[in-house]
């Protein structure tokens, strides 16, 4: 799918931005990646690696991407960093997170994690009553483990593989999979179904703030990385990739130890596996 | 990957194992979980004691660097950084290679430190993995929630240092491999010009 013309691929920016009705449309393109993920990538991506099939069309996207961020969404960010007073910063954090809270529960249920639906149930629960509207996040003091899931991490539990890396126009660094849960997401959250919807789309403007928040705040990290970098299209995606594989692999011990590879012996200087390779015989030695 | 849970035959064949290496000299078993989380204690102080000296950035990167070459294994992150390049370098390219590496990473990260000011690292557990220690630690910044930051430590170099750092997930090493390699690209895999460029 995300091999497909750019007028396409603006759609999803459109979708992202209005939510205009466009159900039927969306049900088909996130079948189309659905049987697509299912393509997994060869062996010996995993580590640390991408698998980037469309990278010229990836890399369209995010000039793209720069020029948004550069023309509109880093002033606006900073903007809105330096304007608006820090605890409210905050606080609009707290409500936009807050919004997501009964989406990641149903995300936790369909991973059958009922400990941790209950957990983002509570949360939402006590942020939207004691916390006021969510504005505050009082459930943070009681050490309750933290809430972090999404659709992607759904299908991942579900066991579908990444796929594809994209990069998904405003939204940024993505996988075919997370793609999906990117849009399904955007409909998913039990909020959007209640009768009296008070504002419609809260929770997508709730998120853009929430991003601004985020932009503004860590300026100084995420211009390093888009416009001070020899190639940013390659450092965003693998930090993308390494910070999303991270996040799914946090309880699985195995899977976590696998993102280690030894620098000693990667080089062929591991003293056991190459006696006779001492990197430390040279490098000052002259 | 070896598992950290042993099973019975496991810590047989590990006793056995250990008889053996008692034999070798007692510095072979200098390096602890100890040893290990104390490297990181100390390198976070010594950078907040940077960040709380209030000297100018220019002064605060020299001496963050001073403490990088002194806790850090630079010159094997400098080769694992240049990848299959540092098989072809000379001894003298990798040596002013490792010497410009330490400046371009004291000078990337140091001139962020303002973002650590007030932040708070606690150094969690420590674990023998296959390249050493690994040491994960807490860090809390403030306006945002805790991350992970997780530094592997080894003493290959002869003593206690750390050779990689991940935040959140995102290898250091593997992350600066790519942004030297495409650096290197822009130049036409001239690792002269590169090495002039970062010095």
């Amino acid at each position: 799918m995300f091999g497909r013309g750019l007028s396409e691929r603006f759609g999803v920016a459109k979708i992202v931005l209005s939510r205009i009705n466009l159900k039927p449309l969306i049900v088909v393109s996130v079948l189309a990646v659905l049987s697509a993920c299912t393509t997994r990538p060869p062996e010996g991506v995993q580590q640390g690696e991408a698998f980037d099939p469309y990278e010229r069309n990836n890399r369209g996207i995010h000039k793209f991407n720069l020029g948004v961020d550069r023309f509109l969404f880093r002033p606006a960010s900073k903007g809105y960093v330096k304007i608006v007073p820090d605890p409210m910063v905050t606080s609009f954090n707290h409500f936009a997170e807050n919004l997501t809270m009964p989406g990641q529960a149903v995300d936790y249920l369909l991973q059958g994690n009922l400990k941790q639906s209950g957990n983002a149930l509570l949360q939402f629960v006590i942020n939207t009553t004691v916390g006021g509207l969510g504005l505050s996040a009082p459930a943070d003091e009681l050490n309750l483990p933290p809430v972090d899931t999404d659709f992607g991490e759904t299908l991942h539990v579900w066991g579908f593989g990444e796929g594809a890396y994209v990069e998904l126009p405003l939204y940024g660094p993505s996988t075919q999979r997370d793609s999906i849960g990117v849009i399904v997401n955007l409909f998913s959250n039990p909020i959007n179904f209640s009768p009296v919807r008070p504002v419609d789309n809260i929770g997508v403007y709730a998120e853009v703030v929430r991003r601004m928040g985020d932009r503004g705040r860590f300026s100084d990290t995420v211009d390093s990385i888009l416009y001070e970098s020899a190639d940013s299209y390659a450092q965003a995606r693998t930090i993308y990739l390494q910070n999303r594989r991270f996040e799914l692999a946090r309880d699985d011990e195995e899977t976590y130890l696998g993102l280690y590879d030894d620098p000693y012996a990667d080089n062929g200087t591991d003293p056991v596996r190459d006696p006779y390779l001492d990197p430390y015989e040279d490098p000052y030695a002259e | 990957m070896p598992s950290n849970h042993m099973n019975r035959r496991g810590f047989v064949a590990t006793g056995l194992a250990g008889l053996a290496l008692t034999a070798l000299p007692f510095s072979a078993f200098a390096q602890t979980e100890a040893s290990a989380k104390a490297l990181v204690v100390s390198v976070v102080d010594d950078i907040n004691r940077i960040i709380a000296s209030g000297k100018s950035e220019k002064a605060m990167i020299r001496d963050f660097e001073k403490v990088f070459v002194q806790y850090a294994d630079v010159p094997i992150m400098a080769r694992y950084v240049l990848g299959a390049d540092a098989r072809s370098a000379s001894p003298s390219q990798l040596k002013q290679f490792t010497k410009a590496f330490q400046g371009y990473i004291s000078n990337k990260y140091g001139r962020r430190f303002r973002e650590f000011i007030g932040g708070q690292v606690t150094v969690r557990k420590a674990r023998k993995i296959k390249a050493g220690y690994e040491v994960r630690t807490s860090v809390k910044l403030q306006g945002s929630s805790p991350f992970e930051v997780t530094f592997l430590v080894s003493d290959k170099s002869g003593r206690d240092k750390f050779f990689n750092m991940f935040i959140e997930g995102v290898n250091m090493l593997l992350t600066e491999r790519t942004e030297v390699g495409a650096m290197l690209d822009a130049r036409g895999g001239d690792l002269n010009r590169l090495i002039k460029d970062l010095s």
